[in-house]
């Protein structure tokens, strides 16, 4: 029992360290923005690799999730004569959830694992310590470019999972169930709002810092060896996921509140 | 190059230094000047705080106690964005090389250089072409870390710390590994750059032969702290059990076996 405690309490006060640790580095990705140009190249790559190379992950879990979800609504709506009203439970489901949660766990899944697993082998193949030898400072080299990287690529990334998934529900409902298609996106229109976009964007914009902050951490504090290097990999990811599913909850009523 | 009879002012200057890395305390208490121009060897035990110690130097690790200066700089005080100012005027070539894996070998060379800032591509792509003549890898500007051999690896990042003509140069077991003939060559070269850039350099090693040739001065750590320093001949023909040990390579393992 008092092992249990103890192993409980040395867990406790470690997500307390991580916590702190990943406050301070936010801390200074914040200070190396204002003091230091930016990279340009290094940030085009950054942007090529989150949000370009992204895009055909994105579009298939926005499409399909869209397709399913208007499927499985329509199958319950036609009961109660209601099929025109899966178009808007479908856009605002897209929007406000679906599009910005399943967006960014396939980025933390892609992108937050493989940015844990470079930082990690850089560091112990003594990579960051060169590039401190090199009088370079690693947070302003290696983490600012990502992170604007990711700040720019996640919400237009959500933005692209919610037009999928919403046009994907479309063809599914219109052309697979034969739902009225003038009434389906009357409806959709009618109901869905610009904050509901909003509320998609703002939430992906989060999810993106959560993602990069958890990956860079992760990777910044791995262990010596190649098994550092794996757990730092999924630890990153499922770490991510969680956050990112806890953070969704008190998102959803912020935002709510202020939209 | 200086002599050691010139006695010139410390560039560097370690006073008390500790350092305890988990439970073990690896560095206890070292006390070591590094004169301006001479090339000094620091020798001692595997796992016994050379690399760590070299670490110090530059400030890639800071002391848990002690002070370590360079110029006028107490390097334990400071942070980490003022640290960068101050190696501006220090390589380090490291045990592995540690070249970027997502540069080619042309621009892990041109790094130090583009960083520099204020230097035409022009220039910057004929000194890396000189750079690489000198380590003998002329041409290899395209090529990618993965594709070299362990000297090459080596080589290439000799060059990369080197190129910005750093007042400092350290050095982690730059022969470990490598064939005698890539040795002497690595060798020869830390020399060549000693001499002709007036650079001063601290290497760590365990190659005798590297010590022998290349050290102004030799240091031996043992027990976390400064054994001896003295000149190369003075330390590798010393009749103290420890030194004479370590040099000669005695190990104290006893007969018994599994």
């Amino acid at each position: 029992m008092t092992r249990y405690a103890q192993e409980l309490g040395a867990r406790f006060i470690g997500m307390l360290q991580m916590a702190g640790q990943i406050v301070f580095l936010f801390w200074d990705i914040m200070r190396c923005l204002v003091r230091y140009p930016i990279r340009f190249n290094l940030l085009a790559r950054q942007i090529d690799f989150i949000g370009a190379k992204s895009v055909p992950v994105v579009i298939i879990t926005g499409g399909f999730i869209g397709a399913v979800f208007a499927a499985q609504c329509e199958f319950q709506f036609r009961a109660l004569g209601m099929s025109s009203a899966v178009g808007p439970v479908v856009a605002i489901a897209m929007c406000r959830e679906l599009g910005p949660v399943l967006c960014a766990l396939m980025i933390a899944g892609r992108v937050g694992s493989a940015m844990a697993a470079e930082l990690a082998t850089m560091k112990i193949t003594e990579q960051i310590d060169a590039l401190r030898s090199l009088a370079v400072y690693p947070t302003e080299y290696l983490i600012v470019p990502r992170f604007l990287g990711m700040m720019i690529s996640l919400p237009i990334l959500v933005g692209l999972a919610i037009t999928c998934g919403v046009g994907a529900g479309y063809f599914v409902a219109v052309h697979v169930l034969a739902v009225p298609g003038v009434y389906y996106w009357n409806n959709t229109e009618k109901f869905t709002h610009d904050k509901d976009i909003w509320i998609g964007v703002v939430k992906g914009f989060f999810f993106g810092l959560i993602i990069l902050l958890v990956g860079c951490h992760k990777g910044l504090n791995a262990s010596q060896g190649a098994e550092g290097v794996g757990l730092a990999t999924t630890e990153s990811v499922v770490d991510a996921f969680i956050v990112v599913l806890i953070a969704n909850f008190f998102f959803t009523f912020l935002l709510n509140a202020i939209f | 190059m200086s002599s050691p009879e010139t006695q010139a002012a410390p560039l560097v200057r370690l006073v008390g230094v500790e350092k305890k890395l988990g439970r073990q305390k690896v560095l206890r208490g070292v006390d070591l000047e590094i004169r301006e121009g001479e090339r000094m060897v620091i020798i001692g035990r595997s796992g016994g705080g050379k690399s760590v110690l070299l670490k110090h130097i530059i400030a890639l690790m800071q002391p848990d106690a002690g002070e370590v200066w360079f110029r006028e700089h107490n390097l334990a005080q400071m942070n980490e964005e003022q640290l960068v100012v101050v190696r501006k005027e220090t390589g380090m070539l490291f045990q592995n090389g540690a070249l970027f894996d997502s540069l080619s070998v042309g621009e892990n060379v041109a790094f130090p250089l583009r960083e520099k800032g204020g230097i035409s591509e022009k220039v910057i792509q004929s000194e890396v072409e000189r750079a690489l003549k000198i380590v003998d890898l002329p041409r290899q500007e395209q090529k990618w870390p993965s594709e070299l051999s362990g000297g090459m690896r080596k080589r290439v990042a000799l060059a990369r710390a080197a190129i910005a003509k750093p007042a400092l140069m350290l050095y982690d077991e730059p022969t470990s590994g490598l064939d005698p003939v890539v040795s002497d060559s690595i060798n020869k070269l830390m020399i060549r750059l000693g001499e002709e850039l007036k650079m001063t350099s601290v290497i760590v090693t365990h190659d005798m032969v590297s010590a022998r040739e290349v050290g102004d001065r030799i240091a031996m750590l043992h027990e976390g702290r400064i054994y001896c320093v003295d000149e190369p001949k003075v330390v590798l023909e010393s009749k103290d059990p420890i030194v004479h040990r370590f040099v000669n390579g005695i190990s104290d393992v006893s007969d018994a076996i599994f």
